[in-house]
């Protein structure tokens, strides 16, 4: 998968580069449908990127993803195209074939990003999954990422199906954790870089402030933030290929967790080192910082996954913990 | 300002089975350990427990089978590593020698040297120092003063090294002395050569220093016209510098940068259980604890194939130490003392000491991090 993954990648990366610029960010916040960026993802295929070839898609896996994600996180793509590969996935896995457009990825207690451009709507509680056509969306707005975000009005279910067993019962909500936590690994990459190249170039005391130990210690200790962000995020991925997202909760669990505390303190040091000018609406940082802290509450914050997989381990008990860290990638010994 | 990657490792396939004779091994010889064990694991010093671990083929894993290695990989090699440290086995006895004494000799030693050292190391019989820290030279490394003059046959060396750990019950230090003047402030790393200098050389004496918790730990050592035959010097006279460097890649590379505290987590945990903040808590440790061990097996990956990840290894360190340093802290935050099981309280009281070394040992948190700022175009 390897190649597919680099080629889309790169593709992905030039998209964006051209396409996912601050005015146009701006104006997604706005409500202005960046429809030349859905377009072309479409006709990349990314939509159906996720969903096997026999089913009329590419046949990537959650480890192709999230690198994809990472991507779009780091160019902050105004576009659910995260959220519609995840619907289709789980569409097809249950054996429904994912219809063409923005198929927004209902989540518990949250509102739906672009909700008002979807044509289809994937709900999947406890194991099952439906495919409707919502009939209105009552809009709203994201208070910290600003784009808009919309409760759909359900229709009536256009299919219903049952998510084979590796899915288990929180398919979507780990899908959503698997992007968010992407998504922030990859902006905490761009505004690590953008935060280099201001330190290395603005002065005072006649000197580029990159030069002054106390930046370099913040940006530093914000290198290893991105770091475990982006080894947590492909671990979780790697999980996922292996073992189903169901499998790899504990991945998921810990990738969500890490780039979430890694967003927190990332963005606190980028802030920080840009100082004034970065707290301005008009430099381009919070398009990211925003989104970073919005990602952190999407598909669950820390603080729930933390439970979860900290409820099992106390279950399991001290004499397990460390056995169960080193076999998860193991097979137990003959 | 090319970003550090950190591309995943799968252990190696006879990872199950190597874990499975580690575990039984540990369980019967970790039976009677106090608290104080894990409290020092790689900081302590247990000789007849490396003689043990030799026997079993577990010291100088990937080197040559010429050398009495045993020419596995060092993917097998972290394996063992981590299985020891996550009990926190006292390995001092043989951890330098194994990881950086031996590494040095087998790279860049004389056959001589090689044939003297490296098979003693394998068998868990020769115990090495680190000598690098001196009196006025710590992060500032390259200042160093302690000095090697060309005599007859050999070295003279004076001077002084401190914070050598267990260097009162080891045999062997690789010194980096200063054999030229550095021709001006700014080339002070030019005239530094390395030595393996015997602990029980004449002219040699060393002076515990107690640490704060009251343990013998490390020592001051002072050379007074110790001679060092020319048969010692390590390596390229005047090369000493670029030499300690790659050595302290190897030195920052391991798990013990991280999980320096994981067996107070293991052992508090079933006492936690009541407590309505643990489940949070002890999340969070576990997805930082699975994620460092990505990032360090990555490192140990990098080592495989022959590169010396210094810079990754310094940023694996510093994010490894924020961990291991946090966790005594944060079950702090969950133990009710009262109904706490004594040994628990005992082991969280010595990690709440300990840990202050974590930062400070193998390199300081800010040198590692300006190392990191380096890599990342700060100037």
């Amino acid at each position: 998968m390897s190649d597919i993954r680099d080629m889309l990648v790169e593709q992905v990366s030039r998209l964006l580069a051209d396409r996912s610029d601050p005015a146009t960010l701006r104006a997604a916040e706005a409500d202005t449908w960046p429809e030349a960026l859905w377009s072309e993802a479409e006709a990349l295929g990314l939509p159906l990127a996720l969903v096997p070839e026999e089913q009329g898609g590419v046949g990537l896996g959650w480890g192709d993803a999230a690198a994809l994600w990472q991507v779009m996180g780091r160019h902050a793509a105004p576009i659910p195209l995260g959220e519609s590969m995840a619907a289709a996935a789980l569409l097809a896995a249950a054996g429904i074939a994912p219809p063409t457009g923005f198929i927004a990825l209902g989540l518990p207690g949250e509102a739906v990003a672009w909700g008002r451009r979807a044509t289809h709507l994937a709900l999947a509680p406890g194991g099952e999954i439906s495919l409707h056509a919502p009939t209105d969306w009552q809009q709203g707005r994201g208070l910290i990422a600003r784009e808009p975000a919309d409760q759909p009005v359900l229709g009536t279910a256009l299919a219903e199906g049952r998510l084979p067993a590796a899915y288990g019962p929180d398919a979507a909500l780990l899908a959503g954790a698997l992007l968010n936590a992407a998504r922030i690994a990859g902006a905490l990459e761009a505004v690590l870089d953008m935060t280099v190249d201001y330190a290395n170039t603005r002065k005072q005391f006649g000197r580029p402030i990159g030069g002054f130990q106390a930046v370099q210690q913040l940006l530093a200790r914000c290198a290893g933030e991105v770091a475990a962000a982006g080894v947590a995020v492909a671990n979780a991925g790697r999980a996922a290929d292996r073992r189903g997202l169901a499998g790899a909760e504990f991945e998921i669990a810990a990738a969500k967790i890490v780039a979430g505390e890694a967003g927190g303190t990332g963005a606190e040091i980028v802030h920080q080192v840009h100082a004034a000018i970065g707290f301005t609406d008009e430099h381009p940082l919070h398009l990211y910082t925003r989104r970073i802290w919005s990602w952190r509450d999407g598909a669950g914050p820390e603080r729930l996954w933390a439970r979860r997989i900290g409820d099992a381990a106390l279950a399991r008990g001290g004499a397990h913990l460390w056995a169960d860290l080193t076999s998860r990638d193991e097979e137990p010994a003959a | 300002m090319p970003s550090l990657q950190f591309p995943l490792r799968d252990t190696p396939a006879e990872a199950p089975a190597l874990r499975a004779e580690l575990r039984a091994f540990l369980a019967e010889a970790g039976r009677d350990w106090s608290p104080m064990v894990p409290a020092y694991s790689w900081m302590g010093f247990d000789r007849e427990f490396s003689r043990e671990v030799g026997q079993r083929g577990w010291i100088g894993m990937t080197w040559p089978k010429t050398y009495g290695g045993g020419e596995r990989t060092a993917l097998e090699r972290y394996v063992v590593l981590e299985e020891m440290l996550a009990v926190g086995a006292p390995v001092g006895a043989h951890w330098i020698g194994d990881r950086q004494s031996g590494p040095l000799i087998l790279r860049l030693g004389t056959e001589e040297q090689r044939r003297e050292f490296l098979p003693r190391i394998v068998r868990g019989e020769l115990a090495f120092a680190i000598g690098l820290s001196e009196p006025d030279s710590g992060s500032d490394l390259a200042s160093l003063r302690t000095k090697a003059e060309k005599v007859p046959g050999g070295w003279k060396v004076n001077g002084r090294k401190v914070w050598t750990s267990s260097a009162h019950r080891c045999d062997f230090m690789i010194a980096l002395l200063r054999t030229a003047p550095a021709p001006d402030a700014r080339a002070k790393h030019q005239g530094l050569s390395q030595f393996l200098v015997d602990l029980r050389s004449s002219g040699l004496s060393i002076r515990p220093i107690l640490d704060l918790v009251g343990q013998d730990g490390f020592n001051e050592i002072t050379f007074d016209d110790v001679f060092v035959p020319d048969s010692m010097l390590v390596g390229q006279e005047g090369n000493g510098w670029e030499q300690a460097t790659a050595e302290l890649a190897f030195e920052r590379a391991g798990p013990e940068r991280y999980l320096s505290s994981l067996p107070l987590l293991t052992e508090a945990l079933d006492d936690l259980r009541a407590e309505p903040a643990a489940p949070e808590a002890v999340g969070r440790l576990l997805a930082r604890a699975a994620t460092l061990r990505q990032m360090s097996l990555s490192v140990a990956g990098m080592l495989q194939e022959g590169h010396t990840p210094a810079r990754e290894a310094a940023l694996v360190k510093d994010a490894g130490n924020d961990f291991e340093q946090a966790l005594p802290e944060r079950i702090r935050a969950l133990v009710d003392p009262a109904r706490t099981p004594p040994q628990v309280i005992e082991m969280l009281g010595l990690m709440t000491m300990v840990a202050r070394s974590y930062s400070l040992r193998g390199g300081t948190r800010e040198i590692l991090r300006g190392i990191i700022a380096r890599q990342l175009g700060l100037r």
